[in-house]
């Protein structure tokens, strides 16, 4: 129900809801191209040198994953629990919270799902997917980007007003700069290392640029396993917290 | 049945039309002195991650390619960095807040019914726009002086070009804000489609040369790029002076059509 009705209200949006295939796109052009004449080839995650380009694009491909989902489980979410009543609406039907919480967590899956095919698909074109194993990218980008709505969720639940927001924005954007997206960990000093393998777009990463280039490992299960927790948890709080404010 | 006075003149008189436009730049004045904190994060805070992850940390795999002109990347970056943090707030001080000021919060008719006329509106929004982006450019300009981002003492001249750059932005987002009825896809796409391309193609993070021949055009029509040109010229101690009177030129004439659609724009909303 609540899929259909968010599928709906994008049919009108449908602009913005395709611009955000757009952002990563840009990135990847500006960012492969410029940035890449400037750094040459970096090593990859086997050892093997790989271009600056094949580096970033799964950096961007995890990065996108995480922002469409965090997008959409704050933004979204707060404004339809504070300003549209929307859940309030849907209790008085046979919904529940926990309907509600996964059902907007499977909203932001679709959404996600499909930025992430179609920036699969512009890697593929520009020749940045050198491993069969790349077509595991686009449910490893879901399970990220289902770990992230679910805290993204369970965070918006304990927000107070927008001035919030501004809290999100922090988290969100030095995760962006500094999970090696656009550089390799081993340009930071030892004790910053360690701090950046705890950041979970730092497993996402990993995760991404180890399948588009064909490194896949054991440890790749440590990632998962990572996402697994953060979804755990993010349910679990996500839809305890709805049932406390909707059902009060 | 007391006499009703015939002549509705006020005790006051009316503001001179310069005094006019410093009275709209006091509201803003009088509010951000109170609430200055919370745009702490965008204006100092943003620009500053962006230094270290792409100065400091983006920067060592940088060698001297040549591309920098022998100048350390963090160097070169930084006052290019400077013109996009001006560039980015003065394109999102003119979007939501100027919508605001004619729908939500109707600050710009309550403003009007004064005798403030709709033009001395427009300009002290711009005006009060363009003082706030220095200031942040200033308090940036020691940041990256904290961080060795700083060369020579030049770089006050690459606040000015971020100042002009970011004051053309305003006035030609301010004009196309005056003209939206709603929020939602407008603002977006121009998010979308302007100001994220504009600042990843318009020489902030290598130089434009490093594109594809075809994608080059469109850092010449980008405000921005000319505006990064200035501050890193200006930063590097680098004196062209044919490309500056080009570059402020083109920047002036964008700032001149954006003031003057402005000032239309806001007229033609205000007369009610």
């Amino acid at each position: 129900m609540l899929l259909e009705r968010s599928a709906l209200i994008s049919r009108r949006g449908w602009l913005v809801f395709v611009s955000g295939f757009f952002e990563p796109v840009f990135y990847l052009v500006a960012m492969g191209q410029g940035l890449g004449s400037l750094v040459g080839a970096l090593p990859g995650p086997d050892g093997a040198p790989i271009s600056y380009a094949a580096f970033i694009a799964p950096g961007l491909l995890a990065a996108s994953a995480m922002n469409g989902a965090v997008f959409d489980s704050t933004f979204n979410v707060f404004f339809k629990l504070k300003y549209a009543k929307l859940y309030d609406a849907m209790l008085a039907t046979p919904l529940g919270p926990v309907d509600i919480a996964l059902g907007e967590i499977g909203w932001a899956l679709i959404r996600g799902g499909l930025y992430a095919l179609g920036f699969l698909s512009v890697m593929a074109g520009f020749g940045l997917l050198t491993s069969p194993w790349a077509l595991l990218a686009l449910p490893a980008a879901l399970v990220v980007a289902f770990a992230f709505a679910a805290v993204g969720m369970a965070a918006t639940s304990f927000m107070r007003s927008w001035q919030d927001f501004d809290l999100v924005t922090l988290a969100i954007l030095p995760m962006f700069l500094f999970s090696t997206t656009f550089f390799p960990l081993s340009v930071y000093p030892p004790v910053l290392q360690t701090v950046v393998q705890c950041l979970p777009l730092y497993h996402a990463v990993e995760l991404m640029r180890g399948l588009t280039t064909g490194a896949v490992h054991v440890g790749m299960l440590g990632n998962l396993a990572y996402f697994a927790v953060m979804i755990v948890l993010g349910v679990a709080v996500a839809s305890r917290r709805l049932d406390a404010l909707l059902l009060r | 049945m007391a006499a009703i006075p015939t002549a509705t003149r006020s005790a006051g008189r009316a503001p001179t039309p310069v005094g006019g436009v410093l009275l709209v730049v006091e509201h803003f004045w009088t509010w951000y002195r109170r609430n200055w904190r919370a745009t702490a994060v965008s204006s100092i805070l943003q620009p500053l991650l962006f230094l270290l992850a792409f100065g400091v940390g983006f920067g060592s795999l940088v060698g001297d390619s040549g591309a920098t002109g022998g100048a350390p990347y963090l160097v070169w970056l930084a006052p290019a960095l400077l013109a996009v943090s001006a560039v980015q707030s003065a394109a999102f001080e003119s979007t939501y807040p100027v919508l605001s000021g004619f729908k939500w919060q109707r600050v710009y008719h309550a403003m009007a019914a004064g005798p403030i006329t709709p033009g001395q509106v427009a300009l002290g929004q711009l005006g009060w726009t363009t003082a706030k982006i220095t200031g942040s450019g200033a308090v940036y300009i020691g940041v990256i002086a904290v961080f060795g981002g700083v060369a020579r003492p030049t770089i006050v001249l690459s606040l000015l070009a971020a100042a002009l750059t970011g004051a053309a932005v305003a006035a030609l987002v301010t004009a196309f804000a005056a003209t939206v009825e709603s929020e939602g896809a407008a603002f977006n796409s121009l998010f979308r489609f302007v100001v994220v391309p504009m600042t990843l193609f318009s020489g902030t993070f290598f130089p434009v040369d490093r594109l594809p021949e075809w994608i080059r055009p469109v850092a010449w029509i980008s405000p921005l790029w000319h505006g990064t040109e200035l501050a890193r010229d200006a930063a590097l101690g680098i004196w062209r002076p044919l490309a500056v009177l080009g570059h402020v030129a083109v920047l002036a004439a964008l700032l001149a059509v954006g003031t003057a659609l402005s000032v239309r724009f806001f007229r033609r909303r205000l007369a009610l």
